[in-house]
Order: structure tokens, then C-alpha cells, then sequence
């Protein structure tokens, strides 16, 4: 019960952060970590399957995509000036 | 509209959407106190009648399996779509060099020895968990998409501890694309395989087996295969794509 | 005590939205999109909890054991993986738009016109 109140309230605060981070790189990471903590709610929640596809889909192939569109993003802006 | 006037409505819309939202969830049950009844007859009849004891498994590919075909096609669609957005343009060519195998490339190296060590080490595991996650969806938490990603993550893992060049060999294209499309099309032919049965489409008609053994719960199995493919499938291809794209107009951004 | 999960949908909803309202950065914009979905994720769950019950899954436990709501798990759990792939088609499209248009900041791009 306290596990789960708590695991809200960092919930809230990370969400917080993941928007207030301006600079995409910096937030892939904080996405990442909010990903995990999530993911510990769901587990809290007596729900394990959400939380294997929380940790999974958050933490690995979400920060994936995100750093390599911006990898190629930086290119094509580096070429045009 | 400006970006002022945009805050501005912003500002003036958030609190009264809040309050309505608010306002709607306190007309919930409190937080604990689950009514519902369709949840109670589930999980009383799931172990009798499918002969699995995963719950969540048997209501996503059995009770409610139609929803699920549905957020499939969801996923390849969007893998589609993807594919078609990053498509090599008019104007742009492909930077043929970094294709070749250059033998001052192999001396050259960017990633650290302990990554490319760990990277080396963790793969094969990976690959392992992600069928094993995928094959026992219906006997532990887990299954077909959960496995998928897991599996995909495999192929980030090369190309983060390896080479490019590693990652084509080891992901040759046309065999993601046929993974990922026969994962698709096997959920609908395992559930026209119900209509030809006899009964409705999606109708579980293989042998039940014995509950908690691997060869049981008739073809629940056999969708967590085809969706742990397809997920597998598509999210290797948008990777792909995103990587290719890399590729694209040159090393300008640094190899 | 027993309003915070909800509270915390709402909140997670509002602070999303005000992240794409403000945003100067397309990828950013994204990123914050997933903050929102996430709230929907943390309210179908907390629909289907049930206190003191255990996880949906009677491998270990006797069968008659009350357990939380497995139709909102089975339904978020295919949720989160297909609004991801969703989350890489509008990167894809982020490429797309500063290809053609040079710039990923939104408010350039309205005043851009091609």
C-alpha cells in the first residue's frame, strides 16, 4: 500500500521531469528512466505482464529510436550548413 | 495561431479539462474496490475451460483475440508506414563506401572493449530469453510481445557492441520482412483455422492438453509465436530503417 | 489516500499536454506524447486493481485465490507496445519534416509554408 503510494508520487515527478528536460538527447534518457519506474508500478499493481512489456518497450527500443532520429537529424542539418 | 495565443488558450482550457476529469473519476468506485463482472467470470472459467493458468494470456489471444488481431495489424501497419516515410528520395544516394568491408575499418574502433566484450556475451542469451518469454506466454507472464521486443533488442545489441557491417550479415532484409509478414498472416490463418473447424473465427480448436504443460491450451501457442514474430519483425525493421537512413548522404554526421 | 492513482492520470495528462503545447522541438513533442499515453496506461490498471489480491496468473496459488482484473492488463499490455512502434512512425515523420522543411522547431514550420 505505502509502495504503491510512493511509486505514484515518483511516477508524477518523473513524468514532471521527462517534459521539463528541453533538450531531446538529455530526455531520451529521463524517458528511459521513467520507463523503468513505471514499470515498478505495474509490477506494484499485481500486474507483471504490463510491467515485463513497460520495461522492455520503454527502457530498450523507445530510447533506441529516439537517439537514432536525432543522430540523422544532426546530419542532415550538419550537411545543409 | 501564435505561440502566445497558443499558451494563452492553453492556460484558460487545462484547468476546466481538469476539472471535468476530476469530476468524472470521482463518480469511480474507490481505488480497490473492483465490481466488475466480467473479470470475476473470467478468472474462475479460464483454467477449466482453456486448461491455462496465465489469465491475462488467455483473455489476449482467446476471449478477446480479436482485439488483438486488430492491434497486430496496428503494429505492422505503423512498421509499413515507416518504411514508406524513410524510403531512399530522388536526390539522394547511398553512400556506397560504407557498405564495403574496408580492412582499416577492423583496426579502427570507436566502441570500448568492454562493451563490445558484454555485447558478445549477451546476445545469445538474449536470443534465448526472447523465445523463451515468447514459447511460455501461456504458462508465465510473458508471450508473444513482450518475447518480440526482447528478441529485437538482440539485433540493437549488435549493432551497439559491433559493427554495421556485422548487423547486415546477421539481419539479411528480405528475412525480416518475410518474419514480420508471416507473423501477421499466421494469427489470421490460425483463426480462420477455427472457422474451417467448424465454429466462429478464432474458435480454439486444437487439443487442450494437460494445464501448465508446455503442449497446451490449443493454439494460444501458436499466436504467441506468430505475434512474438511479427513484433520481433517489425520492430528489427523500423530499427533497420532508421539505421539505413544513416547511411544515407554519407558519413557527414561522424561514423 | 484513495484518489491518488487518479490524481496522478490527471496530472501526468496536463503536464504531457502542456509539454507539447510548449514545445520547441519535435522530438521533444514525441517524447512528451508518451507521457501522456502512459497516464492512460496508469488508469486502466488502477481501474482493474483489487486490494490485497494477487497477480492474474494461478500457476502457484490455489484457484480460488481473488485476483485483480485481467481484461485492463490484457488490454494495456498490447497497448504499450504498439503506441511505441506508433512513437517511431511520427519520428519517421520528423525526418521527413526537417528534410523538407529544414527545421524541427513547430513554430518555424507554420510560418515556413513550404
Amino acid at each position: 500500500m505505502v509502495l504503491q503510494g510512493v511509486l505514484l508520487v515518483l511516477v508524477a515527478v518523473g513524468g514532471a521531469t521527462v517534459v521539463l528536460v528541453r533538450d531531446p538527447l538529455r530526455q531520451a534518457i529521463v524517458a528511459g528512466v521513467f520507463g523503468l519506474l513505471l514499470g515498478v508500478l505495474f509490477f506494484a499493481f499485481q500486474a507483471p505482464d504490463v510491467a515485463l512489456s513497460q520495461i522492455v518497450v520503454g527502457s530498450v527500443a523507445l530510447p533506441a529510436m529516439i537517439i537514432l532520429a536525432l543522430a540523422k537529424l544532426a546530419q542532415l542539418r550538419g550537411s545543409d550548413e | 495561431m501564435s505561440r502566445r495565443v497558443r499558451g494563452g488558450l492553453f492556460w484558460v482550457a487545462a484547468p476546466v479539462f481538469g476539472f471535468l476529469l476530476v469530476w468524472g473519476l470521482l463518480g469511480l468506485p474507490d481505488f480497490g474496490d473492483y465490481r466488475g463482472p466480467y473479470g470475476d467470470l473470467l478468472q474462475q472459467v479460464a483454467l477449466p475451460e482453456r486448461h491455462t493458468p496465465q489469465v491475462v494470456g488467455a483473455t489476449t489471444f482467446d476471449y478477446r483475440g480479436f482485439d488483438t488481431l486488430g492491434e497486430e495489424f496496428i503494429l505492422f501497419a505503423a512498421a509499413l508506414g515507416a518504411v514508406v516515410l524513410l524510403r531512399q528520395q530522388r536526390g539522394e544516394e547511398k553512400d556506397e563506401e560504407e557498405e564495403q568491408d574496408h580492412p582499416a575499418d577492423r583496426q579502427r574502433r570507436d566502441t570500448s572493449d568492454a562493451l563490445r566484450l558484454l555485447g558478445l556475451g549477451l546476445v545469445g542469451p538474449l536470443v534465448v530469453l526472447g523465445f523463451y518469454v515468447i514459447v511460455h506466454g501461456h504458462l508465465t507472464p510473458g508471450g508473444g510481445f513482450q518475447g518480440g521486443v526482447v528478441l529485437a533488442s538482440a539485433f540493437v545489441l549488435v549493432h551497439v557492441a559491433g559493427r554495421y557491417l556485422i548487423l547486415q550479415r546477421v539481419r539479411p532484409m528480405p528475412l525480416v520482412e518475410i518474419t514480420e509478414a508471416g507473423g501477421a498472416a499466421g494469427f489470421v490463418l490460425v483463426g480462420l483455422g477455427g472457422m474451417i473447424a467448424g465454429s466462429t473465427f478464432l474458435f480454439n480448436f486444437l487439443p487442450l492438453g494437460e494445464p501448465g504443460t508446455l503442449l497446451s491450451a490449443g493454439m494460444i501457442p501458436l499466436l504467441n509465436i506468430s505475434v512474438g514474430l511479427e513484433v520481433a519483425g517489425a520492430v528489427v525493421l523500423l530499427f533497420s530503417e532508421f539505421l539505413e537512413q544513416w547511411l544515407l548522404r554519407g558519413r557527414g554526421g561522424g561514423a | 489516500m484513495s484518489f491518488l492513482p487518479y490524481a496522478v492520470v490527471v496530472w501526468l495528462l496536463l503536464v504531457g499536454l502542456y509539454g507539447i503545447v510548449t514545445s520547441h522541438h519535435l522530438v521533444h513533442l514525441i517524447v512528451c506524447l508518451t507521457v501522456v499515453q502512459s497516464s492512460s496506461y496508469v488508469l486502466l490498471l488502477a481501474i482493474g486493481y483489487r486490494t490485497g489480491a494477487e497477480a492474474p496468473i494461478y500457476k502457484d496459488i490455489p484457484p480460488e485465490t481473488p485476483v485483480v482484473d485481467p481484461v485492463v492488463q490484457a488490454l494495456t499490455l498490447t497497448d504499450v507496445v504498439v503506441e511505441a512502434t506508433v512513437a517511431a512512425l511520427l519520428l519517421a515523420l520528423v525526418v521527413q519534416a526537417q528534410k523538407r522543411f529544414g527545421t524541427v522547431d513547430p513554430d518555424e514550420i507554420v510560418t515556413l509554408k513550404g
